[in-house]
């Protein structure tokens, strides 16, 4: 198990190199592009253009450049901002990660115990009138777009009953941990929710069927006639065979909400997270942010894929020897 | 015949408008090997999962009597069935690929029956599920037991089965094709290990399968089923060597024969599986239909004590082989 986990996490060390390289090509060896006059920022003059090129060795071949921009993303952290000159791209980026992780961390335990209770109700419960209620549930949950619930969220408890039923709701915006932690749970539980209610629906609906099909399985009908009570066969053995393509659903799911896919919910609750911070710099077409946060996405998704497999591997013992 | 170990009287199984099982009885002494033979679709496995209470198909009405050590099993709450499963009657099923859970080890399967049923420590059920791996015949079984399923081979998984099966030593032990799934020379294994099984631990064996040549090799009684009713009955020596029925005759022409000449194509059974809307369930297949048999024959003893069929054919037009 040990060795298997050292050799994923090596491979996932490869792909985020080989994306690193990637992403600077398109960036800096992009036949057409002046990738100096991108980093100098807006009418920048001769001489900065000059010492940019100086410093990120962009006279130099292309593995050095490869190098230089490293340095200056991972070591010096000193990267501007093509738009706001003087910006400093990393600091940015680490500033909005937190408010990202915590929305979809929040989100992520919120959809996945929603999902899963939910799933493994009317997957027992086919038959009876509370399976096709509870996916009706979930379908609602997943033909509901953030951008418009979390509107219409909005309107109801910043406006239109913030007076009466929502007056505890806080203004939009993300409060740090550091104001404690029910400030902070406060002002992200509806974003959470709003978030959550898709993935839950859609979770629901998958590992319902995963279930029925793994309660029609031999191994059921055999743990039944072993005389083990009905609740033990479908959480022990039914239940745990369905989540395993639950957990790697889940871990594509995380890995790209962190990486900025939660887009829509950071600018309709107002959260500065990487997903508004990409979604600004795409507007001005900022390439160093964007760079940035691209690598910052890879890395998150790569990263959870990698700790998906490892858990996947534990899940299902089948691909340990893989 | 001593009191019986399980006694099924007029069992009917449908499932909605279809009727599976019309009306089974059979008993079944401690210590007694009933061999139950048919093809696809005569209800024999179904009859056996109502038994142990395990169809759970919607619509499905079972009714009739399953007395057990003189206890009456159908109509028992589920927690009182739940204490006869795995304890007092066990069941193995055909495919034993697909039959333990794949991401649990094979010891922990075995331990989780054994405490499921009496209150031991894990170590204590472990060490059990070790002897019964040794039991049998897996080799070094203390490795064995935290093996997973997949990491064991067909004929490995079905002892595994078999092992998990045995231990609570149940006083009866339903096998569902055992060997069906799996290459020859295992079956064989397979079978001697449960007639083994049978001396040592003198458990009772309801054996379902479709192969006459598992039930000459294993059975003390034969059943043979089609189309949802038993329509012969008897010893094995009876069954074998004075089959009565048209059905049973055309399952033992359908084995080839070791000795004397080499058939070109063996005889086949005419028709589809499938019982006959009234009347005898055979007739439609039947080479040697007449008149009467547009009514349902009862199973009745028509020749040596202790041999029934369900037929109407009068003696002198009955086979001799």
């Amino acid at each position: 198990m040990i060795g298997y986990i050292l050799r994923r996490f090596g491979a996932a060390a490869l792909v985020l190199f080989a994306i690193s390289v990637l992403v600077f090509l398109i960036f800096f060896a992009t036949p057409g592009v002046d990738p100096a006059a991108r980093i100098a920022g807006k009418n920048a003059d001769p001489a900065t253009l000059e010492q940019v090129r100086a410093s990120f060795g962009f006279d130099r071949p292309l593995p050095v450049q490869y190098l230089m921009m490293m340095k200056h993303l991972f070591v010096t952290h000193d990267l501007t901002s093509f738009v706001n000159r003087g910006t400093l791209v990393i600091p940015q980026i680490v500033e909005a990660i937190p408010v990202t992780l915590s929305l979809v961390v929040g989100a992520a335990v919120i959809w996945m115990v929603l999902g899963v209770a939910m799933g493994t109700l009317a997957g027992a419960m086919r038959g009876t009138l509370i399976d096709p209620l509870v996916m009706l549930l979930g379908v609602f949950g997943v033909s509901l777009p953030v951008y418009w619930l979390g509107e219409v969220v909005n309107l109801l408890t910043q406006k239109q009953l913030h007076d009466s039923v929502f007056s505890w709701v806080p203004p939009l915006g993300y409060a740090p941990l550091s104001q404690g932690v029910g400030q902070w749970a406060l002002h992200l539980l509806l974003p959470w929710l709003t978030l959550a209610l898709l993935y839950a629906g859609i979770y629901a609906r998958l590992l319902r069927g995963e279930l029925a099909g793994a309660l029609n399985e031999d191994y059921v009908r055999t743990a039944r006639a072993k005389g083990l009570s009905e609740r033990r066969v479908l959480l022990r053995h039914a239940l745990r065979c369905s989540l395993i393509p639950i957990v790697s659903l889940f871990g594509l799911d995380f890995g790209a909400l962190v990486g900025g896919a939660a887009l829509l919910t950071e600018v309709v609750f107002g959260l500065p997270g990487v997903g508004k911070l990409t979604y600004q710099a795409l507007q001005n077409l900022d390439l160093p942010v964007i760079m940035g946060t691209v690598l910052y996405a890879a890395f998150f998704v790569v990263l959870a894929n990698a700790v998906v497999d490892v858990v996947y591997a534990r899940l299902d013992p089948r691909v340990r020897r893989a | 015949m001593p009191e019986p170990l399980l006694e099924v009287r007029d069992l009917r199984i449908r499932f909605g408008r279809f009727t599976a099982v019309d009306g089974l009885s059979f008993a079944l002494g401690p210590g007694e090997v009933l061999g139950v033979v048919g093809e696809s679709g005569s209800g024999k496995s179904v009859s056996m999962l109502a038994v142990l209470g395990l169809i759970r198909t919607p619509g499905a009405h079972v009714s009739g009597n399953i007395v057990f050590r003189g206890r009456e099993l159908l109509g028992l709450k589920d927690a009182e069935m739940r204490s006869v499963r795995g304890r007092e009657i066990a069941m193995i099923f055909q495919d034993p690929m697909t039959a333990l859970t794949p991401v649990y080890t094979v010891g922990w399967q075995i331990a989780e029956q054994i405490r499921a049923h009496e209150k031991v420590s894990a170590r204590a059920a472990r060490d059990r599920a070790v002897r019964l791996l040794d039991e049998v015949g897996i080799p070094s079984p203390e490795r064995r037991v935290d093996a997973y399923p997949h990491e064991f081979s067909g004929g490995m998984r079905q002892r595994a089965v078999i092992a998990m099966a045995l231990s609570c030593n149940p006083a009866l032990l339903i096998a569902d094709e055992p060997t069906t799934a799996l290459d020859v020379t295992t079956q064989a294994q397979i079978l001697d290990l449960m007639r083994r099984l049978r001396a040592d631990h003198g458990s009772a064996i309801v054996m379902i399968t479709h192969d006459m040549g598992v039930v000459s090799e294993i059975a003390d009684e034969v059943l043979v089923m089609y189309g949802g009713r038993a329509v012969e009955r008897g010893a094995r020596r009876q069954v074998f060597h004075t089959p009565r029925h048209p059905y049973t005759w055309g399952l033992l022409d359908s084995v080839p024969r070791v000795r004397g000449p080499r058939a070109r194509r063996l005889p086949a059974i005419p028709g589809a599986p499938g019982a006959a809307e009234r009347g005898c369930p055979f007739a439609d297949r039947c080479a040697h239909r007449f008149a009467p048999c547009d009514e349902a024959p009862p199973l009745t003893p028509t020749g040596d004590p202790g041999h029934l069929d369900a037929c109407w054919l009068p003696e002198d037009r009955r086979r001799t082989r």
